[in-house]
């Protein structure tokens, strides 16, 4: 087995608002291998960008605290860092692709510029030597002519170049681990296909762990070799892609598989979870899931479910498993 | 074969067209360039270029046309004022005081208030507060009362005027800043920024500022005219730079009552202080178009 890049442990996020607390991120825990990747799949709001920006300790402020738990990597717990040393680390150890790629660009320099600055940040280096990091950064990311390209401005390129570019700059420095929050869902089907296999082909290259945040168990399926499903800020199912797909313990994993359109089966309407996802501010008692669930016991409305490990990817939090 | 004349075709082509293409579209520039560098070498070689002295009184010589007018002589090419002291020689003089003044206090204010508007809106919470009410307080003083505090304090001249009309020319300045560097906080390339681990400092400087710099160069170049005319507006009352070393404002104001006959002494400095205030507007939306990396190409 290679080594744990990143070991998230028990962490919980809040944000401050005037009607209350609200708990975005409640107790979770993972961990990602060097040249692994790991999805975390959830409806809208479950807290799976909230967990991306904690490891980064960039969570929007005021408000977004990180309340409790550890981010450990290479031995250290990021959360007990200085803000300085804290800095060194993003860029360099840890990148993020954000949600909008598109807009991540800053329209006044050129491209090569913007991967240089990364660069720059985080190594010492003389000047010729960064447009050789620009270059190779842009290279790893499929970019044609990158001598070329990394003189033109942002308005220049077009929406998948402009996606790449993003991506050079966060590979710039060769991190260790990639936090990728939803790169795809702007992206039309035949360049997401492409975007995820460029994917697989740089973390063939430089070994890097992805942390890949989707709603889209299609996506999933192609490249998360593991899943971690979440629901209202929660952690409900951590499994091997392969069993997740195979067979799914939690209701809302199985629910969520079952929604997704497919087609090899003539449906008349797609599936999908009744009810919404509860109110952060309002937690039920028992399980998260349960006033949406079809199988639920009388014991889910009063009590959490504990993790269960059921082999030794394998865990779940319910009580229809034992 | 072919196709290499052609290309070499092309380019001569498109070479000819642009050398005349060039110079029209950028007229903008070259000409408020040319006005403004050729007024500010004037200014600063006034003792060369004035005919005479700008205190030298000729009674004799009082209300002398221009040279093209009737009982105008070549003596003094734009006619003399109340005084008999020449005209021309005090418009050299003046733009001394008026473009230095003007181009001063428009860099002063606009790097303080830069300065406070970039922080105040990247930072935000507490010191955006606080320094949201020193601009209030800045807009709401009276600028008047705070220059004549000034020149009775320190007495009137050069620097008083300069410091009068800084001391609060900056909040609006700040204002502006601090409103797009709120906006620029938030938008997706700053959190880039954040995510590659620039620190504050860098994210404000090589982020927000290159960003906020288009609306403050337009607020700048039109800032020209109105501080021009704040000088003036100072001198007329007696606390900005005292007689007899003229301004452009002063000058206008020393004509006023004369206007039906001797309009001459209003409307050269007047001219003066149009072309620069048109010129810094030209080159405003010349700069604008320029510095927006869009329309650089095209």
């Amino acid at each position: 087995m290679s080594n744990i890049v990143l070991q998230v442990e028990d962490l919980h996020t809040s944000f401050f608002t005037r009607m209350g607390e609200v708990k975005a991120v409640d107790g979770v825990s993972f961990f990602v291998r060097e040249g692994e990747t790991l999805g975390i799949v959830g409806e809208s709001g479950c807290g799976k960008t909230v967990t991306g920006l904690s490891i980064l300790r960039l969570l929007p402020e005021p408000g977004g605290q990180i309340v409790g738990g550890k981010i450990i990597m290479e031995g250290k717990n990021l959360l007990e860092l200085s803000k300085k040393h804290m800095r060194a680390y993003r860029g360099k150890m840890i990148s993020m692709i954000l949600q909008d790629p598109m807009t991540s660009l800053n329209p006044v320099y050129p491209v090569g510029d913007q991967i240089g600055e990364s660069v720059r940040l985080h190594q010492d280096l003389p000047e010729n030597m960064v447009e050789a990091e620009v270059i190779s950064a842009l290279r790893l990311l499929r970019i044609p002519a990158p001598e070329i390209r990394m003189k033109e401005y942002p308005f220049q390129l077009s929406g998948g170049m402009r996606q790449r570019a993003v991506g050079a700059i966060a590979m710039s420095c060769r991190p260790h681990l990639l936090i990728a929050d939803e790169p795809t869902t702007a992206l039309d089907a035949t360049i997401q296909a492409q975007y995820i296999a460029l994917f697989e082909d740089i973390q063939a290259k430089t070994n890097v762990a992805i942390i890949f945040i989707t709603h889209d168990f299609g996506v999933i399926s192609r490249i998360c070799d593991r899943v971690g499903v979440m629901y209202a800020g929660k952690i409900v199912e951590t499994a091997p892609t392969r069993d997740i797909f195979k067979a799914p313990k939690h209701p809302y994993t199985s629910a969520l598989i079952h929604s997704v359109p497919r087609l090899d089966r003539k449906d008349d309407r797609l599936y999908s979870i009744e009810g919404q996802p509860p109110s952060l501010l309002f937690l039920p008692a028992g399980c998260r899931f349960c006033p949406r669930c079809t199988v639920a016991l009388d014991i889910c409305k009063e009590q959490e479910p504990p993790e269960v490990k059921i082999s030794e990817n394998h865990s779940v939090s319910c009580w229809r498993v034992k | 074969m072919q196709t290499i004349t052609t290309a070499v075709k092309t380019k001569k082509q498109y070479r000819g067209v642009t050398r005349w293409g060039r110079i029209a579209r950028n007229l903008g520039m070259i000409l408020p360039v040319i006005i403004i560098l050729g007024l500010v070498v004037i200014a600063i070689f006034a003792n060369f270029l004035a005919p005479y002295a700008y205190d030298k009184i000729d009674m004799r010589a009082r209300f002398a046309p221009p040279v093209w007018m009737e009982g105008g002589s070549s003596a003094h090419l734009l006619g003399t004022d109340a005084l008999g002291r020449d005209v021309l020689s005090r418009m050299i003089w003046g733009g001394r005081v008026s473009l230095s003044v003007s181009l001063l206090v428009i860099f002063i204010t606009a790097a303080i208030g830069t300065l406070m508007g970039i922080t105040a809106g990247y930072l935000g919470g507490r010191i955006d507060s606080l320094l949201m009410r020193i601009v209030d307080i800045a807009m709401s003083f009276p600028g008047l009362l705070l220059a004549m505090l000034l020149s009775v304090g320190i007495g009137p001249g050069f620097h008083t005027v300069v410091i009068a009309l800084s001391a609060l020319g900056w909040a609006g300045y700040a204002r502006l800043v601090r409103g797009e560097a709120l906006r620029l906080r938030n938008s997706d390339f700053v959190a880039q920024a954040r995510v590659i681990g620039a620190s504050p400092w860098r994210i404000m400087l090589k982020h927000i500022f290159p960003n906020v710099l288009n609306p403050l160069i337009v607020i700048m170049t039109m800032a020209v005219g109105m501080m021009i005319l704040a000088e003036s507006g100072m001198s007329y009352l007696g606390i900005g730079i005292p007689p007899p070393m003229p301004s452009w404002g002063s000058m206008v104001a020393d004509g006023r009552n004369f206007l039906d006959s001797a309009w001459w002494i209003s409307l050269f400095p007047g001219i003066c202080i149009g072309l620069v205030v048109l010129s810094g507007n030209f080159l405003g939306d010349w700069l604008r178009d320029k510095m927006d990396p869009r329309l650089r190409q095209l």
